[in-house]
């Protein structure tokens, strides 16, 4: 079932790839930039200071993914034993954290013109701050402990621990009076964002994901060459 | 129209460190990466080399040593 997963099929393919999408990730940036610093409109209430959605919400967006996904494959090689899922889930770590950060220091800076403060204990930054803790934990884990077996029951129980919180992310601000609004992108359902600012956004987001996937494709080529370290020292 | 893209009524300051810090924090990350494949390419090509000629054609066998040893000769 999981044979076109194995390592030594996908490397050839993951080796090549990293410089493909750092040449598309640079285009799809800089127009992303051009659109969201230039050519986007301001808001009518907070003005120009709406420009930092477009690094915040995508940031944020995509924190959430990786750690859904990263929670999944460590479930996965926990319960299939399959230690090529716990190296992509050791890979989307690293890109995840950082954008987990990005998220919470843009909303922070965000924070400060339109809320009048950097920080408030609302419960989607509080739940964002937690997922970060999870993700620190997840990639600490890794580190300290040396055992494979062990790590990998560890990193899983941090994975389901920190998956629960996922959708309290989520859901933070229709269960709680938070600071923030409710969604204005919805996939099922009316999206309240106009178009101008919609597009943007999106090629934004589009340009977060290509560097996610280009970070990710590095670290699992340098875990894959670890392991194949490893394999050099026991011939 | 450059003053209104850089001070943008006040609130520049917020909008560019917010980009900055972004875009920081995504050089940080591409080159931390990047040096961490480097090193395990370069500590790879090193064990190669110091394998006799039985185990280095052991070691061939497999596509993805090969595949390694082929992209770390572009370093």
């Amino acid at each position: 079932m999981f044979k076109s997963f194995e390592p030594n099929k996908i490397f050839v393919i993951t080796s090549k790839a990293p410089k493909y999408v750092l040449f598309l990730f640079i285009v799809v940036l800089s127009i992303g930039l051009t659109e969201a610093l230039i050519l986007s409109p301001e808001d009518y209430k907070q003005s120009h200071a709406v420009r930092i959605m477009y690094v915040h919400v995508p940031a944020a967006w995509i924190s959430l993914g990786i750690f859904s996904c990263l929670a999944l494959f460590s479930i996965g090689s926990f319960i299939f034993k399959n230690k090529n899922f716990s190296l992509i889930s050791k890979s989307l770590a690293p890109p995840g954290f950082v954008f987990n950060i990005i998220a919470l220091v843009t909303g922070a800076i965000w924070g400060k013109p339109t809320w009048g403060t950097w920080w408030a204990w609302d419960a989607r930054i509080t739940s964002m701050l937690i997922l970060a803790f999870f993700y620190a934990m997840y990639l600490l884990a890794w580190k300290i402990y040396e055992d494979k077996e062990q790590v990998i029951k560890i990193t899983s129980i941090i994975a389901i621990l920190g998956l629960v919180n996922v959708p309290i992310i989520k859901f933070s601000v229709d269960w709680w009076n938070t600071l923030h609004q409710s969604a204005s992108v919805n996939v099922l359902s009316n999206t309240s964002i106009h178009i101008s600012m919609l597009v943007p956004l999106g090629i934004m987001t589009a340009a977060f994901v290509l560097f996610s996937l280009l970070i990710f494709l590095m670290k699992y080529n340098t875990e894959l060459i670890k392991v194949k370290n490893k394999g050099l020292d026991r011939l | 129209m450059i003053n209104e893209i850089i001070l943008m009524n006040g609130y520049g300051s917020y909008v560019w460190s917010a980009f900055f810090f972004t875009l920081i924090s995504f050089a940080s990350l591409y080159f931390v990466t990047k040096l961490q494949l480097l090193k395990e390419q370069k500590k790879f090509a090193y064990k190669f080399s110091s394998l006799n000629v039985t185990k280095a054609r052991v070691a061939k066998l497999q596509k993805i040593n090969k595949e390694i040893l082929l992209n770390t000769s572009n370093i």
